[in-house]
């Protein structure tokens, strides 16, 4: 026997992209071949696609293991694999030891039933028995901060109070391994914090974890090792730092355009070093190498950051600062060099650039690449929230004996 | 240790795999709550409360009544009060068959949140929903238990045929019940057909009248495996004899057959359920 708690051998998972049968009837024919013949498990029918490719993985009893990937990547099908609630089409998954699995906080809650009522429900689907439900009734409760609705209908909650009632179940089911997706982007701050102390709290106990989120803060705090997948295919396995830069790597792409072709793209400090990693406060240079594929005339080049979640921080155009326009004639080129305060917090934040030949049409592009290059803040200790707003303090005592601080800007 | 293997390669399972009994133990708490939850909700914001669960059998046995007039009208012969119990004693039953064929029928479908985030045996569903029904019938049952008592309807040896002739009808009902959740999870019309049938059925079922007046065709009404059934509670509660043993052996070999076949065909399409519900 192994010594591995969760182990992914080789694991292919396909899905189909159409509806699955047509009609009834289909139904006693299918039936049958369900029943009674081995399915073709390794090859693709029309409309079907591999959702995972190939992709192994082991966990050590107590180790945890984040799963990080764009969306669509096949993280969720490869927790849902460790669960049972899917099985893979070819290689094996095997599970040891009691595992609790939270796909969606509070699934399986009835509407209709009260708190009380749902968290023996909930609590027995997850795998506890009653007498333990019985036992650490009072923590759930407390946990859940919800002593005060333990008879109202779950139907009547707010989805808050849905979301902590289920991960304060799921928290104490007390597992030996822990399958959780993304559920620590419910609920309130305050509760976030707890939920996530919770997690720490069972890794430290012990508990094997596989964890899947798009927090890479949670991610690196609880796992020592990632993996990163993309398309369904293992990309990266190890360490967490180095797992979390390839993800960020996804973020840049190339654009062709007929129009207007990049020669060179470079990302600086003021002092001329080639970084992408800045301290909020600093600046940032990006400079520009084009060349004119076709006829430019009174051009207009624009620069855009966004989140990697799509939220537009900042955008402008030169002519909107300068009055200037670009104009080249084709096979010519030209140098434009961006200088911004990257007066943003710890994240990663995508630089786009975009050519338009009339700028109060929007969307009509000669070139345009919203991620041509990645930034990554660091985080700052000084400081946190969604904008770096550059302080200054001053301290005036009113008693002479205490020297007052000062700190002035940078 | 409890371990989990789900393999896709067609190898032998592993040792230490899920066995049946191991997991019927782990599972018993969660199908109890499970039934405990289809009752609870059913009774939960409603006007009648437990009253639903002789009203339905009532239903039937008042239709039944209104059959037998009609013929007792036409041919003239009075009705008496063996042919009255006869009915209600095959209605109740019959009550329990269509309503957990038809709750079993949308278990999975109805639970898409459970199949789709937490695994457990999918059998659980439609069997929580058949026992949710067990329960109504129960009550049924015991109301009628009382009536059969207050009209001096007898006992004899033969009521020892009672709880084998209930067990036959749990397992027709669990392989029916069972086979068309799994069919509807795939096909969502199924649960049109089984509602069509179901409220048909009664006319291919000898409950409101017994397969002996239908003549040489009685056989017919027979052929429905949960028929003989019928006609035995009938034969042992009201007319105190024995039951038609060969018929009994058919409905058995349907029940039997039956179970393999759904239990087979169910732990096959498990596996595809989260992505095709």
């Amino acid at each position: 026997m192994s010594n591995y708690a969760i182990e992914f051998n080789s694991v292919w998972k396909k899905f189909s992209r159409g509806e699955k049968f047509d009609s009834l009837r289909d139904l006693i024919p299918s039936m049958a071949t369900m029943a009674f013949k081995a399915k073709t498990q390794g090859e693709l029918r029309k409309r079907e696609f591999w959702a995972l490719r190939d992709v192994s993985f082991q966990i050590r009893p107590g180790d945890a293991l984040g799963i990080i990937g764009p969306n669509g990547s096949g993280k969720s099908t490869a927790l849902k694999l460790l669960s049972g609630i899917l099985k893979p089409n070819l290689g094996s998954v095997c599970v040891r030891g009691r595992s609790s699995t939270l796909i969606e906080l509070g699934a399986g809650f009835h509407p209709d039933l009260t708190g009380r009522e749902n968290i023996y429900l909930n609590g027995t689907i997850l795998g506890m028995k009653r007498a333990e439900i019985d036992k650490r009734f009072d923590e759930i409760v407390d946990f859940s901060e919800l002593r005060d609705f333990l008879d109202t209908p779950v139907k009547r909650y707010s989805s808050g109070m849905h979301a902590r009632l289920g991960f304060a179940v799921a928290a104490h089911v007390n597992p030996e391994v822990l399958i959780i997706d993304e559920v620590l982007s419910v609920g309130d701050y305050h509760f976030q914090e707890k939920c996530f102390a919770k997690m720490k709290e069972f890794v430290r106990k012990g508990a094997t974890l596989a964890f899947v989120s798009h927090n890479l803060t949670a991610i690196s705090t609880l796992c020592k090792n990632v993996l990163v997948l993309r398309q369904g295919v293992p990309i990266f396995q190890g360490d967490v730092s180095a797992g979390i830069q390839k993800y960020h790597s996804f973020y840049e792409e190339e654009t062709k355009s007929a129009a207007i072709e990049l020669l060179e793209v470079h990302l600086s400090s003021t002092n001329g070093e080639e970084r992408d990693i800045f301290d909020p406060g600093q600046k940032v240079v990006f400079e520009v190498r084009l060349r004119a594929l076709k006829d430019l005339r009174n051009c207009h080049p624009a620069l855009h950051v966004h989140t990697t979640d799509g939220q537009l921080v900042f955008v402008t155009a030169t002519s909107r600062l300068t009055d200037q326009k670009l104009t080249l004639a084709p096979g010519e080129s030209a140098k434009l060099t961006f200088s911004l305060d990257l007066n943003i917090h710890g994240n990663v934040y995508l630089l786009g650039f975009g050519v338009t030949p009339e700028i109060e049409i929007p969307g009509e592009w000669l070139y345009y690449n919203p991620r041509l290059r990645r930034i990554i803040m660091t985080d700052s200790r000084r400081s946190q929230g969604l904008l770096y707003m550059n302080p200054a303090i001053k301290f005036q005592y009113e008693h002479e004996t205490r020297k007052a601080p000062v700190f002035s800007r940078t | 240790m409890a371990t989990t293997v789900l393999s896709g390669s067609r190898e032998l399972p592993h040792p230490e795999g899920r066995n049946v009994s191991e997991g019927f133990t782990q599972y018993k708490e969660l199908l109890f709550m499970l039934t405990w939850r289809d009752i609870k909700i059913r009774y939960k914001q409603s006007l009648m409360g437990f009253a639903w669960a002789i009203l339905m059998p009532i239903l039937v046995v008042s239709s039944g009544l209104i059959v037998m007039v009609a013929f007792a009208a036409m041919s003239g012969k009075p009705i008496n009060k063996l042919d009255v119990l006869s009915v209600a004693v095959k209605s109740v039953p019959w009550a329990f068959f269509v309503a957990a064929v038809r709750f079993a029928t949308n278990s999975l479908v109805m639970n898409k949140e459970l199949v789709t985030k937490i695994y457990f045996p999918r059998e659980i569903l439609p069997l929580a929903a058949i026992f949710a029904n067990l329960f109504d019938f129960f009550v049924a049952s015991s109301v009628l238990t009382i009536i059969l008592i207050v009209t001096r309807i007898g006992v004899s040896i033969y009521l020892l045929w009672v709880p084998g002739l209930l067990v036959l009808l749990l397992l027709l009902t669990a392989s029916c019940g069972i086979l068309l959740a799994c069919a509807n999870l795939f096909f969502r019309d199924v649960k049109y057909l089984v509602e069509v049938l179901l409220t048909y059925g009664v006319f291919f079922t000898p409950v409101f009248y017994s397969a002996s007046m239908l003549g040489k065709w009685g056989f017919l009404l027979l052929m429905n495996p949960v028929g003989p059934v019928l006609e035995s509670l009938r034969n042992t509660i009201i007319l105190h004899c024995s039951p038609d043993l060969r018929w009994l052996a058919y409905s058995s070999a349907w029940a039997i057959l039956g179970l393999l076949l759904t239990w087979k065909i169910f732990q096959k399409a498990e596996a595809s359920f989260a992505e095709s519900i």
